[in-house]
């Protein structure tokens, strides 16, 4: 078993060149898309085969994995080594597993794409970075598949590159994600500095004997930071909902399952280094409040169906980072995992609805809800599982996204016991968030696939072929079922939450959380919780069968003046123009380019002057008369000989 | 002194005359075969150093080097001429100064 572990981070790897490089150089190879697309799935299937057998073997002790040495010098040595732990297995479980479904979706959604084979490629790509993310063992192989997935993302975002936005929608997410990364390099040299390893054992155990001090805040915050610009979080998060530009499938496989999480992952990996730094804590809990907050509220006020997951995806990344911040990890990767179900499902969903649109050839813009309505008709099996995530997502027992949410809620309520704190306070806006969500998501899915259909009736939508709905339907299953991996604490104790179990060897949970617990609190936000969404729910739903479309502007009513600042996105972008971009812009066009011009170019063009100054003068040396050669020469060996002689 | 038995020395003036002259005559002349010859007085005149230091210490290394010499001598005046003979074909002149092409 073990042997097969290295093909896990190999395969990706191998098919990614097959199949990129097999494109590039064999036109005949680009144009068989079922070869393409076949080698391209087997390649991330097989390593999800690998990593389920080796999860279900796991006998409790971490597996070291070690290719090769990469880079040695003096006291730093890194190698390609892999940790298989029980977070690493399981992040890796869904990454590849999620990651196999998309595969076999893309196979039908990018049916006659001209860069069918490239896509393949990247994607492949995607999952290799996305395993050394995962299962590397040290930072500098983490940070390799942290900028490979980055790559990736900007690769496929920009995907269909000849359309300028979509271009420029790269660049902002690479841009934003390279503040990020600075951030995450800064952290490394510290760490390396102070305990003179990469290894992220060195650095929890350095934590663990106390001798990192006050150093573990600094780095953990810089790591938190390097988090905000990969997880979309306050203030890097403008670049994920741009991010929509990209295929359909990249959506919901890098920005709404995988990579987006791995922030989360992360920390959950660094827990100690977070757990003894409480400044820090405070400060994620609060970034990530406002970030589930804002990209809520945004949400409710969008009209692109992707633009409405994107920042219901920012939401949801705010409440894993709020259980972060509270301590309760295993509830934030719980979050991640749920959440990956059914927000690759929703996100499938919209494609195989913009995929229906779009065939129609009726609609401008194939991705606005305003023009779409009444689709369960045409696409039962989409509607269906859309149904099935947006009850997840809005919390509505017993599907998955109820469990998780639940214990990130209960997790903040239960951190201190004073009637009003700041971890009350957040509490609280999560609530409020979860609330948003249920609505945005139930106006979504009303819009989309109830009421009456607002596209001309010349044509039909059709149903996406089985390759698309296929996944649908499984990603819909365990988006049901995945909740059961962890039963609140009330059901005997926690001892049914399987995932914690799981965990328990890799992550230490804020044990205050468990302390303040009691059965009243617990039955008091279950019941809560459990109200709030169904409410929410019923109430959106019957508010938009009654009035369809024309409830939006009820709702417009509803918010007033906030509204205007929803719609305009809390005019973030605006902001980031005005004071980085425009500045920046101004500078360079000034200032540096005067630079530019006269320092940058005066030292280029003035070392080329000098030299064809020098060479102009001793030209006229080479008169092209032997005798005088030979004169030279003589002289010269004179002056040798007399130099030995005498000198 | 007796001026008409040769001694070392006198081996050794000639050769550093016919060295002189080899090496004026190569800076000076402009008829490519004179400098030619000139070149080829200059490796003669080696020569015979060479010999003389042999005879001197006694020491036939000198002696089997002259054989070298004189066998890369005249290889390069194989193709020494041929270039000269090229040269006349091109320009039906040897004057080493109208052969100046090979300048800025």
């Amino acid at each position: 078993m073990e042997a097969l572990l290295p093909l896990v981070i190999l395969l990706p790897l191998l098919g990614s060149a097959l199949v990129g490089l097999g494109g590039f150089l064999a036109p005949g190879f680009r144009k068989n898309e079922s070869l393409v697309g076949l080698i391209a799935t087997a390649m991330v299937a097989i390593p999800f085969f690998i990593i389920a057998a080796a999860f279900f073997q796991f006998d409790g002790t971490p597996i070291q994995i070690s290719l090769f040495s990469w880079m040695q010098a003096g006291d730093l040595n890194i190698s390609f080594s892999y940790e298989i732990d029980q977070l690493s297995l399981l992040m890796g479980m869904i990454v590849t597993g999620v990651g196999s479904l998309i595969h076999i979706y893309s196979i039908g959604y990018m049916h006659g794409d001209g860069g069918y084979y490239k896509f393949f490629g990247y994607l492949n790509l995607f999952i290799f970075a996305m395993n050394n993310l995962i299962f590397g063992d040290n930072f500098v192989v983490m940070f390799l598949g942290w900028e490979g997935v980055g790559l990736c993302s900007y690769l496929l975002i920009g995907f269909w590159y000849k359309d300028m936005p979509k271009a420029i929608a790269a660049q902002k997410a690479f841009i934003a994600n390279r503040i990020g990364d600075f951030a995450m390099i800064i952290a490394m040299i510290m760490v390396f500095n102070l305990i003179g390893s990469l290894n992220f054992s060195d650095l929890n155990a350095a934590v663990a004997d106390g001798s990192l001090g006050d150093n573990a805040m600094w780095i953990s915050l810089l790591i938190f930071i390097a988090a905000t610009g990969k997880s979309a979080q306050i203030p890097l998060f403008v670049w994920l909902p741009d991010a929509m530009a990209g295929p359909t499938p990249v959506s919901a496989l890098i920005h709404a399952a995988t990579m987006v999480t791995s922030g989360i992952y992360l920390v959950a990996r660094l827990n100690p280094v977070f757990s003894a730094s409480p400044e820090v804590m405070t400060i994620i809990v609060i970034v990530a409040a406002l970030t589930a907050v804002v990209a809520a509220l945004i949400a409710i006020a969008q009209n692109d169906i992707k633009k409405v997951l994107a920042y219901s995806t920012v939401s949801q990344l705010g409440f894993m980072f709020m259980a972060l911040g509270a301590g309760a990890y295993t509830a934030a990767i719980f979050h991640v995992m749920t959440h990956a179900f059914f927000k690759a499902c929703l996100f499938l969903g919209s494609g195989s609805v913009i995929h229906a649109m779009e065939h129609m050839h009726t609609v401008e813009d194939p991705q606005d809800i305003r023009t779409m309505g009444g689709l369960r008709k045409y696409m039962p099996a989409t509607s269906t599982t859309f149904w099935i995530s947006t009850l997840a997502i809005s919390g509505i027992i017993p599907l998955a996204g109820f469990f998780s949410k639940d214990e990130i809620l209960t997790s903040l309520f239960l951190f201190d016991e004073s009637a009003f704190s700041i971890y009350k306070i957040v509490w609280f806006v999560a609530t409020l968030t979860a609330v948003l969500t249920a609505v945005y998501m139930t106006r979504l899915t009303m819009l989309t696939f109830e009421g009456k259909e607002r596209f001309p009736d010349t044509k039909h939508p059709h149903e996406s072929p089985a390759s698309m709905t296929i996944p649908l339907w499984i990603l819909a299953a365990l988006a049901v079922v995945g909740g059961f991996l962890g039963l609140p604490y009330l059901i005997g104790h926690g001892e049914f939450h399987l995932l914690n179990h799981w965990l328990e060897p890799v992550i230490t949970n804020n044990p205050a959380i468990e302390e303040n617990a009691s059965f009243g609190k617990e039955i008091f936000l279950i019941l809560l919780s459990t109200l709030l969404a169904i409410g929410a729910v019923f109430f959106t739903r019957n508010l938009y069968r009654k009035h369809g479309l024309a409830a939006d502007a009820k709702v417009k009513k509803a918010f007033g003046g906030l509204f205007r600042v929803m719609e305009g996105k809390f005019f973030l972008d605006e902001l980031y123009n005005a004071i980085l971009i425009k500045p920046f812009m101004s500078i360079g066009n000034r200032a540096l380019s005067w630079f530019d011009n006269n320092i940058v170019d005066g030292a280029v063009n003035g070392s080329g002057t000098v030299v064809a100054n020098i060479g102009e003068s001793f030209r006229k040396l080479q008169s092209g008369l032997i005798s005088n050669y030979l004169l030279i020469i003589t002289t010269g060996v004179v002056a040798m000989l007399g130099y030995l002689i005498f000198g | 002194m007796d001026l008409l038995t040769p001694t070392i020395l006198s081996y050794l003036t000639v050769s550093l005359l016919m060295f002189a002259i080899g090496t004026i005559g190569v800076m000076t002349r402009r008829n490519g075969i004179v400098v030619f010859m000139c070149i080829e007085l200059m490796l003669n005149s080696v020569n015979l150093a060479l010999v003389t230091f042999s005879h001197m210490w006694d020491n036939p290394a000198g002696s089997m080097l002259v054989f070298f010499v004189m066998c890369v001598a005249a290889a390069e005046a194989v193709v020494g001429l041929a270039i000269v003979i090229s040269i006349f074909r091109n320009k039906q002149d040897i004057d080493i100064n109208h052969v100046n092409i090979f300048k800025w």
